[in-house]
């Protein structure tokens, strides 16, 4: 279906965080299974707006968003995020688990989750169903939905607890070019209502629509982080010109 | 001594009319069963329910227990209870044996293990699946528990379901600790015991068919709730 731009900003925009406040990753390291999945990454993204992370599978992208969501400890290092970002932290999945109920069941929850006052709740519901253009959906078990109607849905349920910094893994890995451009546009609404978005995607063309910046990761370290469009076009690191080129697998 | 055909047709007849004594029987089968299974399902789903969500020693060990205990003997149930209720038993002093209340506390003690086990495991293989996304919302261990006890309910409606189907079936403990008592504790097995061996098989028919039929019924009506309210795409 078509995205229908909401005429309400649809949750209370984050307070920008100072220019110089980036996002820090600092010597993370993370060991799983023998594997050295995080190799002392260290990084600094851009506060505001959508910054991409880019590499070849295996390269720890995945894995360096559930760190920051929390969701994950490092073995070593940290990651700093600036105050307004701290204990804000929204995560969606390359395949959203939805709950077994309708899609207006899934955010009520979340919102509940959320500790959102129960008064708020119906007005913060709406919004949600509004920003991911859902509301034709609302009743509809959240498992009969289509794959970008799903991750809308996973996308919009993050929001409920307002988070700062929203992180997408692959939000449109399995999804048709429609699909794919109904996520990207509510992704977009989100970044300009003032919440910071970090998106990974292998996909070179929505990067350039996207992102103000590409952070690229080879076997758990940060090679590079080049604002756009100069990465697409000159890479600074040897390892993000022979990915683009198709000649690291992995 | 009828053929089994006219057996059947007798059975049938019985059923048909209406019964006073199969209606009487059938009535206490479903109230001690029904309570034991509410009962049961009060300390199992509970258990259940903390055995798949929590962490804490020793849950190895109980998880083993508990679906150790799924397969006990009902006949042991029975003469563990009959101790404790006898005259010179600890509990002897309820009064309760060869009551109603008896066949219930025998019955609760066999159908608990089964709903606890069979909780625990639809609850552990769902929070396997919902587990990182709930912590993503920011739920605890609390509300994640609610979680999944609304979104796995179904799955305890079968719980359930599976224990009613043990404690109506069951024979061994309630003969023991009900007596099969005319007119005061007996439910559909024990008569169906009894007029069996009496060779009074319209009425041991008539009651089995009941008891199959309330099986069928019993499991029909959840399907049936469950392909309305849930859908086949929304498992």
């Amino acid at each position: 279906m078509r995205d229908r731009t909401p005429r309400v900003i649809p949750f209370p925009a984050s307070p920008a965080p100072a220019a110089d406040a980036r996002i820090l990753f600092r010597d993370l390291a993370l060991t799983r299974d023998g594997t050295r999945v995080i190799d002392g990454l260290t990084m600094a993204l851009c506060p505001t707006g959508i910054s991409a992370v880019m590499g070849p599978n295996g390269a720890g992208k995945s894995v360096l968003l559930r760190i920051a969501a929390g969701l994950v400890a490092p073995d070593a290092g940290r990651v700093i995020l600036p105050l307004p970002m701290r204990g804000r932290v929204g995560i969606v999945f390359q395949s959203p688990v939805l709950l077994r109920r309708t899609l207006r069941g899934n955010l009520t929850h979340a919102l509940k989750l959320a500790r959102v006052p129960r008064a708020d709740r119906a007005r913060r519901l709406d919004e949600l169903i509004a920003l991911g253009s859902l509301l034709p959906l609302a009743e509809r078990p959240a498992r009969r939905l289509s794959g970008g109607e799903a991750q809308r849905l996973a996308i919009v349920r993050a929001l409920a607890a307002n988070p700062a910094l929203l992180l997408l893994d692959e939000p449109t890995a399995h999804l048709d070019p429609a699909s794919t451009q109904g996520v990207e546009a509510l992704v977009q609404r989100i970044a300009r209502a003032g919440t910071k978005v970090v998106i990974v995607s292998h996909d070179p063309g929505q990067i350039a629509r996207l992102a103000v910046e590409v952070a690229f990761l080879h076997h758990g370290r940060a090679c590079e982080v080049t604002p756009m469009p100069g990465f697409l076009s000159a890479p600074a690191s040897a390892e993000a010109r022979a990915y683009l080129k198709g000649t690291i697998l992995l | 001594m009828p053929t089994f055909l006219d057996s059947i047709r007798t059975a049938l007849a019985l059923i048909a009319s209406g019964d006073p004594d199969l209606v009487e029987i059938v009535l206490l089968s479903l109230r001690v069963s029904l309570t034991a299974v509410v009962a049961a399902a009060a300390i199992g789903v509970p258990l259940g329910a903390a055995l798949a969500v929590f962490r804490f020693p020793g849950r190895g060990a109980l998880v083993v227990l508990v679906n150790a205990l799924m397969g006990l003997p009902p006949v042991v149930v029975g003469l563990v209870v009959y101790l404790s209720l006898s005259a010179s038993g600890p509990l002897g002093v309820l009064g309760l044996l060869y009551t109603p209340a008896a066949m219930i506390i025998a019955q609760t003690i066999l159908v608990a293990p089964i709903i606890a086990a069979l909780t625990r495991a639809a609850l552990a293989e769902m929070l396997t699946e919902y587990d990182e996304t709930l912590r993503a919302l920011g739920a605890n261990r609390i509300d994640t528990l609610g979680t999944l006890l609304w979104d796995a309910r179904f799955a305890l409606v079968t719980a359930l379901l599976a224990g009613l189907g043990r404690a109506l079936a069951e024979v061994g403990a309630v003969m023991l600790v009900g007596g099969n008592i005319d007119h005061v504790t007996r439910v559909m097995t024990t008569a169906i015991a009894l007029e069996t061996s009496r060779g009074a098989l319209p009425l041991a028919l008539g009651l089995g068919f009941v008891l199959l039929m309330l099986t069928l019924v019993l499991n029909a009506a959840v399907l049936g709730l469950r392909a309305r309210l849930e859908g086949p795409a929304h498992a």
